[in-house]
């Protein structure tokens, strides 16, 4: 396992001659905590109005702007068919949104190279206003009957709990560097 | 944050190559999702059965889940309850009132049925649920209303079957799998439900509205007769629904109707009930009827 496939993340660690991390955890955990967003629907919460953020996008956000080329530039095609499964949108609408977003991604990276959290945040919370209200128009393609305003509150809340689900990103980012394998 | 060690691959041919394919997938990703897209715009039911083996999968998921909800919305119920105690019981003692002449009115129907159902010799088909069922799942995050129930084919569960809880609509089953089933909730705006004002039969439909509340809609404009507090009852019409459900309270008229809260939210019940639709209950009472009358047209000569 050499360190461009797993990102550069030795530094969070105490080095250890003999340890590594496991393969199978620094590679998979970003694709599994992603798609358990997406299940986060199956949640003890029945809604009747759409109240919950998009976890999962933002979740993938999140590791887009903690390990920039870590999840592949076409990772929005696989990880938004999952989203799709459960999210209730008209099927594509998160492979499209998704797919896109990592392209916006990569804009972002050439034009902005170096930035701070502030401007990660700015960049995630375009990023997410953007996706709830072209989520919202695809819904209302699909009943004929679109309803612009409902979104209002879950795109300030998803705002407002961008830092959080980051935070979370980086403590599951050290969970995935944890040095379990023994050379 | 610098730009990242793999975006400058330098001379490796390898790199470069490996960089341009992501993009080509990248851009495919893209062009997949307009044709599915496209392809579920046109026919919704068109990928089905992919959703369903999906909540196949989460299903052990959504019902350890739907049994830890009643006791953690206790808690942040008790939480809210603490926030508006007055006006909420302001709105209680409202409520009572409403209620007490509900009863009165109720009272009475119940009696003229009684007599009338006497009168013509007609025996109260029970109507047998098809399943007793947890709701497991919502899309909590989109615009669109659907819940995921655990019961599906293995059970009985067809697509237009009803979904009701004790006080009232929940909606109706779209999509049925082995051992679930996807609901769409009165709260989505593609479901329309007709109705009726239960005190005296004023038709209307409702149109949910996405946000928790509905719409009520009068089918005859002109003065809107609608009150705070009139309760909407299934019209029966359309044959998908059965008459009598509570659906709507009304709580702020508007000049064409109303807008509405739900007479059951389907956060507050743990249990749902699936009963068979209408129209199957009607041709099934009619064949009853059929046979009954053969019988009894046998015996009278």
């Amino acid at each position: 396992m050499n360190r461009s496939r797993i990102g550069s993340g030795e530094d969070v660690v105490r080095k250890r001659i003999n340890r590594e991390p496991l393969p199978l955890l620094a590679l998979g955990l970003p694709w599994v905590s992603i798609i358990m967003g997406s299940m986060a629907s199956f949640s003890p919460l029945i809604a009747s109005a759409p109240i919950l953020p998009p976890i999962a996008y933002m979740m993938l956000l999140g590791w887009r702007m903690m390990r920039p080329g870590m999840l592949p530039v076409w990772a929005g095609l696989p990880l938004g068919f999952v989203d799709d499964l459960y999210s209730g949108q008209p099927f594509g609408s998160g492979i499209l949104l998704w797919s896109i977003s990592m392209l916006a991604m990569e804009v972002i990276d050439e034009r902005y190279l170096w930035r701070g959290f502030a401007q990660d945040w700015i960049a995630g919370s375009v990023l997410i206003t953007a996706y709830l209200v072209l989520c919202a128009v695809l819904a209302g393609f699909a009943t004929g009957f679109p309803l612009p305003f409902v979104i209002v509150p879950q795109v300030v809340m998803s705002i407002m709990l961008f830092p959080v689900i980051a935070g979370s990103i980086a403590l599951l980012d050290r969970v995935r560097l944890l040095p379990l394998k023994r050379l | 944050m610098a730009r990242s060690q793999d975006r400058r691959p330098g001379n490796s041919r390898r790199a470069q190559y490996g960089i341009f394919t992501g993009y080509v997938f990248a851009l495919l990703g893209v062009v997949a999702g307009v044709v599915v897209l496209a392809v579920s715009l046109i026919d919704p039911d068109a990928f089905a059965f992919a959703r369903s083996s999906a909540a196949e999968v989460a299903r052990p998921m959504g019902q350890a889940g739907a049994k830890g909800r009643a006791t953690s919305q206790g808690v942040f119920g008790a939480i809210g309850a603490y926030f508006n105690a007055g006006q909420q019981n302001a709105a209680l003692r409202q409520e009572v009132d409403a209620a007490r002449a509900n009863a009165v009115s109720m009272q009475s129907l119940q009696d003229e049925n009684r007599r009338l159902k006497a009168l013509l010799g007609i025996v109260d088909p029970a109507r047998k649920p098809v399943a007793t069922v947890h709701l497991i799942g919502s899309t909590a995050s989109s615009t669109r209303r659907f819940a995921v129930i655990d019961a599906g084919g293995n059970q009985g569960v067809r697509p237009g079957f009803p979904v009701r809880a004790a006080s009232g609509l929940i909606g109706r089953v779209i999509e049925v799998g082995p051992d679930t089933a996807r609901v769409l909730l009165v709260t989505d705006p593609e479901n329309v439900v007709p109705v009726r004002r239960a005190r005296d039969g004023l038709a209307a439909f409702v149109q949910g509205a996405s946000n928790g509340r509905i719409d009520i809609r009068l089918i005859n404009m002109g003065v809107n007769p609608v009150k705070k507090g009139d309760v909407f009852v299934t019209s029966g019409s359309g044959g998908l629904y059965p008459p009598g459900i509570p659906v709507a309270v009304a709580t702020d008229p508007h000049r064409d109707g109303a807008i509405g809260h739900l007479a059951a939210d389907p956060a507050n019940n743990e249990f749902v009930i699936v009963e068979q639709s209408y129209q199957a209950q009607a041709a099934a009472q009619l064949q009853q009827i059929a046979k009954d009358g053969a019988g009894a047209a046998a015996e009278t000569p």
